[in-house]
């Protein structure tokens, strides 16, 4: 058994629901935490981010549209997809992080549960930051989350798959669609999570994986007109998330500053709200015409 | 508009507000001048009379007003919230007992009806000290967390179309939670402010708590930009939010953007007609469409477009232009010579391309800044007229055919910051309202506005929001 | 058969049948009753003072029906009001007349005689007034006795009954048979009694069945019922005589009715018209106010505008 040679796995990136390579046909090695060699991984160019950010939009509005009750569901789904190859994945951070498999199986555990979490919010979340606003006057006002739109991502660069699930689940959670960017020296989970998101009923383009360099893509991506949104979770090498916060700006971007953090600990709902607008719809009541006014 | 029935001027008495030759900056409790000395004239829109000169403050003055407002926050954030519920109760209430006075100074100052100020402005700035004065002792039930903290100093700079009720959404919401904050009101509105100083001094809040500092847009860089300044609160132009957006990057300053707008009023061929004609002119021409979640585009059903234009255009031509004092003027100045030179050029501009100008038949008085009600048909999405802010008595009117085809419309925008729905069927507000992408949806009803009720902007129209439980996050370390 | 009102031969297909009717009514624009009230309380801070206050006053003065309809009323109640309407105010012969003065139909005999050669003219309420409940016989009986009692106008009330249990050809054929009765020897006020119908989509529709059907006038209310003229309902109705003239050329008037008190109130539905129809209505050809204590309240202000001094309810008569 020893002497079967292993099959190696391409990893590749995931738009749009497929797994395409980076039309750049530029790779970079991943290594693990002692310097061996894990697998090439598509060093992903800024055309590739704008295909993303394509894939992204198309989704968007089929995504927002579905029943919160549909994307807890496909959310769940997830969770069970994850929880059947929890091996590969324990595997996969094993090495990406240099953790024992003890310690990596729960850290897989974490993010399953993570998603488990979020789930349960898709259909709770707007009514505990929304609901009836008592205007003085004869006006019905409602106040409703709905999603940004758009979200660039980028990844912890440390916490390759449990940082990396509770930065995406919050933005998809509540109906936008993410373009993330991986991290850089540890993007074999990630890659690998497109597996399963592909598997798990979520629409093709609601989450796009990008490996490669943040400082190379993200500045197109926080520039990018078309995107609502930037998690600059991961924009930790020298001054890049001021940068990409300035480039921002041009279109006003929701931008979600940098700040240590321990993924281990139950999050809040921070992360959702962060992308998360508020629209409030106004009508007239009136009166039922008994006396004084009528209807 | 001649009838047989001509209305007497009916003004409001200018006796009732008493206005001084001079003010200075509003810091630490006092009135001061500017370090450097320098002055500003503010002049009413509506006759160009010099009202009063105005300390201008610079860069040493916002540290000086930092620096009053970070020594205040100690003491001003450790209050029992009830307490300071307590002084925002008072400032309401003396709003209420000082209303008619500070609508006549605001409709000096800024040009807008009394009518307005008098009916909108004032009871709303009034309602929204009184609804955050509630707040004070209610943080921990406000859906944050248990004891919520204060920012610390917030840096706010507000607009000039509603003046104190700007100031109202800025310091009624930041001084509940706790913060203390310097405000710098508008170049051409300051006096509101300053007599919101007076207001305070009567209340006896704390000295410090709140800092006024009149200037131009280098005062408002230099307190966004100031390093003690924990939370920039901004209303204005988008232009100058991003450069907002820009200065804070890589600090940890909360912000919050309240920008510009192209609202959509939509109407559909089932809308309750003389009601959504109402909706429309109250949509453009409210404070003279100078208002940021302004209808400033109105999308009809192609269907119903005459009809609609001829009522439009007959009731337009019923609007009343002229002395913002008089209590029957539904049309008051424009803010200032280059607000009105802004609104010319883009008209201008509108001809140019080609889209159809009507404008109401009412005289313009000699002197002042003014422009009458205007309309431009045969507008596509390509003109101008229908993609910039106008920020003016000026309405573009384009076609739809299909539900479908409106909402595209309306959405085909940088901005997202209001909408209106005008029809009688309940479930084609609902899937409209449901895919409009803008933070305040008034459907068969248009430009309302409620201390609870958030207001806020999608896409370049801003982030956070204003007003209601919604308003306290932006002030809170959360 | 009736003869047929010029603005009925628009609308002959419309009133064919029952069916067509209520495709036609429920098809008119809805109304929403916040913002209309919305309208009407906005119109309502307008602010009338000195010249136009007292064209104003002059104004409303000579628009009222001044109304007695009691079953009390006696002749000599009925002289005592017609010589009020002829002479509001004994103290100054500048007072204008009033319009009418409005009368149950047996007592138009003894109004007639006491307005003659006066140019105030007699209404009469008809068509069992107030609640309408007779047969179209004695409707056209009532209707046909105020007018050889020497009535200038008609007020009938429509039958609610039959509009609000939706047969809109049975109110457009009863009003259209009074019409006819009426003929060109009386204008015909129609009294929807705004207040039964409730809501303001009624009060358009029956605005709009009213008009095609051949009133003269549209009329809110009898003053008997909770709820009268209102500044909503007569500014919805002021929109429906403008739609229903832009569209057919024919001029209707409305006459409030019912509530209208004091110069304050009366100067706002004056404003109300003078903003939603215009001048073509602000004669009382066209609009009327239908009130009898109101007058009282417009003597005084008019004292007062004249004097600079207020009045007191001892200056005016009592009737």
């Amino acid at each position: 058994m020893s002497d079967r040679l292993s099959v190696f796995k391409t990893y590749k990136l995931y738009v749009g629901g497929k797994f395409p390579r980076s039309e750049s046909g530029r790779v970079y090695e991943v290594q693990d935490s002692k310097g061996k060699w894990l697998a090439n991984a598509p060093l992903s160019s800024r055309k590739d981010a704008r295909d993303a950010v394509v894939a992204a939009r198309k989704a968007f509005g089929g995504w927002a549209g579905a029943t919160a009750y549909n994307r807890g569901q496909i959310l769940y789904r997830v969770a069970e997809m994850l929880e059947g190859r929890k091996g590969q994945f324990v595997h996969e951070v094993a090495h990406a992080e240099g953790l024992s498999k003890n310690k990596a199986a729960e850290v897989v555990d974490a993010a399953i549960d993570r998603w488990v979490w979020y789930a349960g919010w898709t259909d709770k979340i707007a009514q505990v930051v929304g609901g009836a606003n008592p205007v003085a006057g004869p006006y019905f006002n409602l106040s409703t989350p709905e999603p940004t739109g758009v979200v660039t991502v980028v990844a912890p660069q440390d916490s390759s798959f449990l940082g990396l699930v509770s930065v995406i689940a919050p933005v998809i959670a509540t109906g936008n669609t993410a373009v993330v960017i991986a991290s850089e020296k540890s993007p074999l989970p990630a890659l690998s999570l497109g597996e399963v998101l592909a598997t798990s009923d979520l629409p093709g383009g609601v989450v796009n994986i990008l490996s490669g360099k943040a400082a190379e893509m993200a500045p197109h991506l926080a520039a990018h007109q078309d995107v609502n949104a930037i998690d600059l979770t991961g924009a930790t090498e020298g001054d890049l998330a001021r940068e990409l916060e300035i480039a921002a700006a041009d279109n006003l971007k929701r931008v979600l500053r940098p700040r240590t953090e321990d993924f281990t600990e139950s999050p809040g709902t921070d992360r959702m709200t962060a992308f998360l607008e508020t629209k409030t719809v106004w009508h007239p009541t009136g009166s039922l015409g008994a006396s004084g006014s009528s209807y | 508009m001649a009838s047989a029935f001509e209305y007497a001027p009916a003004p409001e008495s200018r006796a009732v507000v008493d206005i001084a030759p001079s003010y200075g900056l509003f810091i630490d409790g006092e009135f001061v001048e500017a370090a450097d000395g320098k002055v500003f004239k503010t002049v009413s829109p509506a006759t160009e009379e010099v009202l009063s000169e105005v300390a201008q403050a610079g860069a040493e003055d916002v540290d000086r007003a930092v620096k009053a407002a970070r020594r205040a926050f100690e003491k001003w954030s450790a209050l029992p919230g009830s307490e300071r519920a307590k002084y925002l109760f008072r400032i309401a209430r003396i709003i209420q007992e000082r209303s008619r006075e500070l609508a006549v100074l605001e409709t000096l100052d800024n040009g807008k009806p009394i009518k307005e100020t008098r009916d909108a402005d004032l009871p709303l700035v009034a309602a929204h000290f009184f609804y955050y004065a509630g707040w004070a002792d209610k943080l921990d039930h406000a859906g944050y967390g248990a004891n919520p903290r204060p920012l610390g100093v917030a840096g706010q700079v507000i607009p000039w179309n509603f003046p104190l009720l700007m100031l109202a959404w800025k310091i009624a919401p930041a001084l509940a939670t706790g913060n203390t904050v310097v405000l710098k009101p508008a170049e051409t509105t300051p006096l509101s402010a300053l007599f919101f100083a007076d207001i305070c001094r009567q209340a006896g809040l704390p000295k410090g708590v709140v800092n006024i500092l009149p200037g131009y847009g280098d005062t408002g860089a230099a307190l966004v930009e100031h390093p003690d300044v924990n939370k920039v609160a901004f209303t204005g132009s988008t232009a100058v939010g991003k450069s907002i957006a820009r200065s804070v990057a890589g600090t940890h300053k909360k912000v919050t953007l309240e920008l510009g707008g192209k609202g959509a009023n939509i109407v559909f061929d089932d809308a309750p007609i003389d009601q959504a004609v109402e909706g429309i002119v109250n949509g453009i021409f409210f404070n003279q469409g100078q208002v940021c979640c302004a209808g400033s585009r109105l999308l009809v059903q192609e269907s119903i477009q005459d009809e609609l234009l001829d009522s439009l255009k007959r009731r337009l031509n019923t609007l009343r232009l002229g002395d913002p004092l008089d209590k029957n003027t539904d049309i008051g100045a424009i803010n200032s010579s280059e607000q009105l030179a802004r609104i010319t050029s883009l008209v201008e501009q509108g001809e140019a391309e080609g889209a159809e100008r009507w404008t109401a038949s009412c005289e313009i008085p000699s002197a002042g800044y003014w422009f009458a009600p205007t309309l431009f048909t045969n507008v596509t999405q390509a003109h101008t007229v229908a993609r910039d802010e106008i920020f003016g008595p000026v309405l573009s009117v384009l076609t739809f055919r299909t539900p479908d085809e409106a909402v595209a419309k309306a959405n085909n925008s940088q901005y997202g910051l209001s909408a209106g729905i005008w029809t009688e069927k309940g479930s084609r507000i609902l899937a409209v309202a449901g895919k409009l992408r803008a933070g305040v949806v008034w459907a068969n009803t248009f430009n309302k506005f409620d201390p609870t009720s958030p207001f806020g902007g999608y896409k370049e129209s801003g982030f956070g929001r204003e007003g209601g439980r919604h308003g306290l996050e932006a002030y809170l370390d959360v | 058969m009736p003869t047929t009102a010029p603005a009925a031969l628009a609308f002959a297909d419309v009133t064919a049948s029952d069916s067509a009717l209520r495709r036609f009514l429920h098809g008119l624009p809805g109304v929403d009753a916040v913002g209309l009230e919305a309208r009407a309380a906005s119109l309502g801070t307008r602010s009338i003072k000195t010249t136009s206050k007292a064209y104003a006053i002059d104004l409303a003065i000579s628009m009222i029906d001044l109304t007695t309809l009691e079953g009390a009323d006696t002749p000599g109640k009925v002289r005592a009001l017609a010589a009020k309407a002829v002479r509001p105010d004994p103290t100054d012969r500048t007072t204008p007349t009033t319009a009418a003065v409005c009368v149950y139909p047996d007592m138009v005999a003894t109004a007639k005689a006491t307005l003659a050669g006066s140019g105030v003219k007699v209404a009469s309420v008809a068509t069992a007034f107030p609640a309408g409940r007779a047969a179209l016989p004695v409707k056209l009986a009532d209707t046909a006795d105020a007018i050889a009692a020497g009535a200038d106008e008609i007020d009938m009330v429509i039958d609610r009954g039959a509009f609000l249990s939706g047969r809109y050809l049975e109110v457009f054929e009863q009003i259209a048979a009074i019409k006819a009765e009426c003929g060109d020897r009386a204008r015909l006020k129609v009294i929807f009694e705004t207040g039964e119908l409730s809501t303001y989509d009624n009060i358009r529709r029956a605005s709009w069945l009213g008009m095609m059907a051949g009133a003269d006038f549209i009329k809110t209310s009898t003053g008997k019922v909770a709820v009268n003229a209102t500044p909503a309902n007569t500014l919805l109705m002021l929109e429906a005589v403008r739609d229903f003239r832009a569209q057919t050329g024919v001029q209707i008037g409305v006459k409030p009715a019912g509530g209208i008190r004091n110069t304050k109130e009366a100067i706002k539905f004056l404003v109300l018209v003078n903003e939603t129809v215009g001048e073509d209505w602000l004669d009382n050809h066209w609009f009327r106010f239908g009130a009898s204590s109101l007058l009282n309240d417009l003597l005084m202000q008019r004292q007062k505008l004249a004097t600079g001094r207020y009045s007191g309810p001892d200056y005016v008569t009592v009737d």
